[in-house]
């Protein structure tokens, strides 16, 4: 059958399940428009291309299904930049097409030419300029196998006009040629068998579990192990809602901003069992300082991740899943034969932490409102039962620490890049991936500037979101460091909680508007917003502009350093430093 | 300074050069040198690339050259058990009294002399790093004009070789003698 190439391009996204893709028209992708109006794909047009982009992030994150962008080609594409290197650095299967200047005019400085396959060759896990319209078909088809197998992430393709245009012999599926593309198989029993033996016998474990353990749908596995095990767990802030926060066992974030429990609990283990994790710089602290007393077994899909920062002594290559599974049948086995892990006095310890140490703000009933309270009481009101969204900054270290998730794929937030901005259209992405389910962004107001025009997009596109801006007035994180590392020599940081108007900017978008600055109206304004249904709702809290994220350890310094914050006293600090091994 | 000698197999596809060149950059790796051209099949280009060792982890080159797609193997060459060979041009300054040393030292070295002109010789010489840094230091008494190298090209010792699994030929298979071919 003979096709148009933009006719081909439609039909294959249709072959690869796609429902609904994010884009912005523009000349050289118009040939593509149009077989895509007859389309049984759902396309959302976004008001910026860089809203195309994180909302395929979050929709992909949402769903674990690859989410699709589509932009014309120079500025189009090059606003994908950003979406594409946060998909990069967290995993992230999208697919980005983009149009290209026509054959014979590549390499002119044609109108709307950009290199869009130099540009991302750093920030993609692949890319290609399609050359023949006959292998559009291939194209598509190995974008959507590399994008969403092995260690997923983003891939772009670019299709240049005239071959949109051009007249090709469609047949699917199509013949993928990866001679050089090889997804890891079975992980290697051996290798589990000793990781299954180091667990049974440590007396202080860990289960340091990353982002991997999402991607994999690798939940219920992880809690079969962590029971047998007794070995407790810290979710960094890729894998929160990978093991309930309300598990006995959980310990709660790890990091820089992490819970007291899971950072020390890390420095003082004898076993660390990293799965699906990559010892990051806002994990680990000062690298030579971490985890110093542990055996390390460290989980990975991506065998470049294994010794690139920390040395293991059992490296496992493998999906997250089969490990897991593997793991907890020898670690089964080995308890059928001599008894099980005895970790008793271990767990004393880091539930005594727990009892001394925990996250701790103060809510005064008549004083300035905090943001912690807030997503307290979010968490209360929803049972822990939304689809948490947040930007990058303090807003999105209190929702990591403060929410109590249960479930996968309930937490989505840009981790390595730490992309300002991407809430409201991730959040976009995750509610059309997941209809009729509560979506919440949780959003700074320096965030929320940078993004906040697809509102527009939500409300006429019916995606009822809930973004509730913790308005400070700051670049909150950006203050935060200022006032600790800079002598408060605040430069260049102050934004203002007035101008824009959030309830009037939300009212022009077609959205519900409210706000609230006072502890004792949290309740009913987040009940008010929670009810609105159809159009999206924009709640302007008015939080605390001195409020820090804590606990906290300073930037390439040892965990060991973590300072508790003002909640807590000297002695308490002190005695936190100390870090007693026995239980009280 | 100790380097390492990596023998990669590329599909022989447009980009496939930036790709790899572009992970050196973004990861902070060192190259170098780095030699490319085609192999016995035609959909297939090898590069031998060879890296600091002191300032470049290998293993992590390796591992991240692997995660390309275009790329189809990598193999670590080791040095004690490979051929490895350089190609450079030199130009040097050459004074009719000087000639005849430079030609016993060019000699020594199995250099030819491809070009001449009145106060100038161009050498061709084809041999292992070390021995040309030799020769190129022996030069530099006379003069070096201009100099140009090609990089290192290696290649293991003995039959068996790293392009098999990808392109079905294996020097201990019997090849086709000319009668059966032209039958």
């Amino acid at each position: 059958m003979q096709l148009t190439g933009a006719q081909a391009l439609v039909r294959s996204l249709e072959q690869q399940g796609v429902e609904v893709v994010f884009g912005l028209p523009g000349g050289t992708i118009l040939p593509t428009y149009d077989p895509l109006l007859s389309s049984s794909v759902r396309h959302i047009l976004v008001r910026h291309e860089q809203g195309a982009g994180h909302a395929a992030e979050g929709y992909a994150w949402a769903t674990g299904r690859t989410g699709v962008c589509i932009a014309t080609s120079g500025p189009g594409a090059t606003n994908l930049v950003t979406a594409l290197a946060d998909a990069y650095m967290d995993s992230v299967p999208i697919v980005a097409i983009t149009g290209q200047v026509s054959s014979a005019m590549v390499g002119t400085d044609a109108f709307q030419e950009a290199d869009i396959t130099g540009i991302t060759l750093p920030i993609t896990k692949h890319n290609e300029l399609v050359t023949d319209a006959d292998r559009i078909p291939a194209a598509i088809a190995e974008a959507f196998h590399i994008a969403s197998t092995g260690r997923p992430g983003p891939v772009l393709v670019d299709i240049p006009k005239d071959l949109q245009q051009a007249q090709m012999t469609w047949s699917w599926p199509p013949a993928m040629a990866l001679p050089g593309y090889q997804v890891p198989g079975d992980p290697d029993p051996a290798a589990i068998a000793a990781a299954a033996a180091l667990l049974h016998a440590a007396r202080r474990p860990v289960l340091y579990v990353g982002g991997g353990v999402i991607k994999s749908s690798a939940h219920d596995e992880l809690l079969r192990l962590a029971e047998l095990a007794q070995a407790p767990v810290t979710t960094t802030l890729m894998a929160r809602g990978a093991f309930p926060d309300t598990h006995p066992l959980a310990l709660g974030m790890p990091g820089m901003h992490g819970c007291y429990t899971a950072v020390a609990a890390l420095q003082e283990a004898d076993l660390v069992v990293a799965i699906g994790a990559r010892f990051d710089d806002r994990v680990t602290g000062r690298l030579a300082d971490f985890a110093p007393r542990a055996k390390v077994v460290h989980v990975d899909i991506d065998p470049a991740e294994i010794g690139k920062n920390r040395v293991p002594d059992v490296p496992v290559v493998g999906d997250a899943r089969a490990v897991l599974r593997g793991l907890a049948d020898c670690l089964s086995a080995l308890i059928s034969e001599a008894g099980p892990p005895d970790t008793a006095g271990w767990l004393g310890v880091t539930d005594s932490w727990k009892r001394r140490f925990p996250l701790r703000y103060a809510q005064a009933a008549d004083g300035p409102l905090k943001p912690q309270y807030v997503v307290e009481r979010l968490s209360m009101l929803t049972g822990g039962d939304a689809v948490v969204v947040s930007g990058v900054g303090q807003h999105q270290m209190h929702a990591a620490q403060h929410f109590s998730f249960t479930k996968p794929r309930t937490w989505i937030n840009s981790g390595g890049l730490g992309t300002m901005g991407f809430a409201v259209p991730a959040a976009m992405g995750a509610q059309a991936g997941r209809p009729g389910e509560l979506v919440v962004a949780i959003d700074g107001d320096g965030c929320f500037q940078m993004t906040a025009q697809e509102l527009a997009t939500c409300a006429i596109e019916r995606l009822p979101i809930k973004v509730l801006i913790f308005n400070n007035g700051f670049l909150g994180m950006v203050r935060q460091w200022q006032e600790l590392f800079y002598e408060e020599r605040y430069s260049s940081v102050e934004l203002g909680t007035t101008i824009p108007d959030y309830v009037k900017l939300a009212e022009a978008y077609g959205c519900v508007g409210l706000r609230c600055d006072r502890a004792d109206e949290v309740d009913a304004v987040l009940d008010k917003a929670l009810a609105v249904t159809g159009v999206p709702t924009v709640v302007d809290f008015r939080v605390h502009d001195r409020e820090g994220v804590f606990p906290m350890v300073p930037a390439g310094r040892p965990n060991d350093e973590i300072v508790l914050g003002p909640e807590f006293s000297a002695d308490e600090q002190r005695a936190a430093t100390r870090r007693e091994l026995s239980a009280r | 300074m100790s380097t390492h000698t990596l023998s990669v197999l590329v599909e022989n596809k447009p980009g496939v050069l930036s790709h790899v060149a572009g992970l050196f950059s973004r990861r902070a790796f060192n190259i170098s040198s780095l030699a490319v051209g085609p192999t016995e099949d035609q959909s297939v280009s090898r590069m031998t690339i060879v890296v600091d060792g002191a300032s470049t982890p290998v293993d992590q080159v390796a591992k991240q050259l692997e995660k390309l797609i275009r790329v189809l193997k990598v193999v670590e060459l080791d040095e004690d058990r490979a051929v490895e060979r350089e190609l450079a041009l030199i130009k040097v300054r050459a004074q009719p009294a000087l000639r005849s040393q430079l030609l016993e030292v060019a000699a020594v070295f199995r250099a030819n002399v491809v070009d001449m002109s009145p106060s100038t010789l161009v050498l061709e010489a084809t041999s292992s790093p070390a021995k040309l840094d030799a020769l190129l230091a022996m030069l530099e008494a006379y003069g070096t004009c201009e100099l140009v190298r090609t990089g290192r090209i290696a290649l293991q010792r003995g039959s068996a070789t790293i392009t098999e699994s990808f392109l079905g030929v294996s020097a201990d298979a019997e090849p086709a003698g000319p009668a059966e071919s032209a039958a």
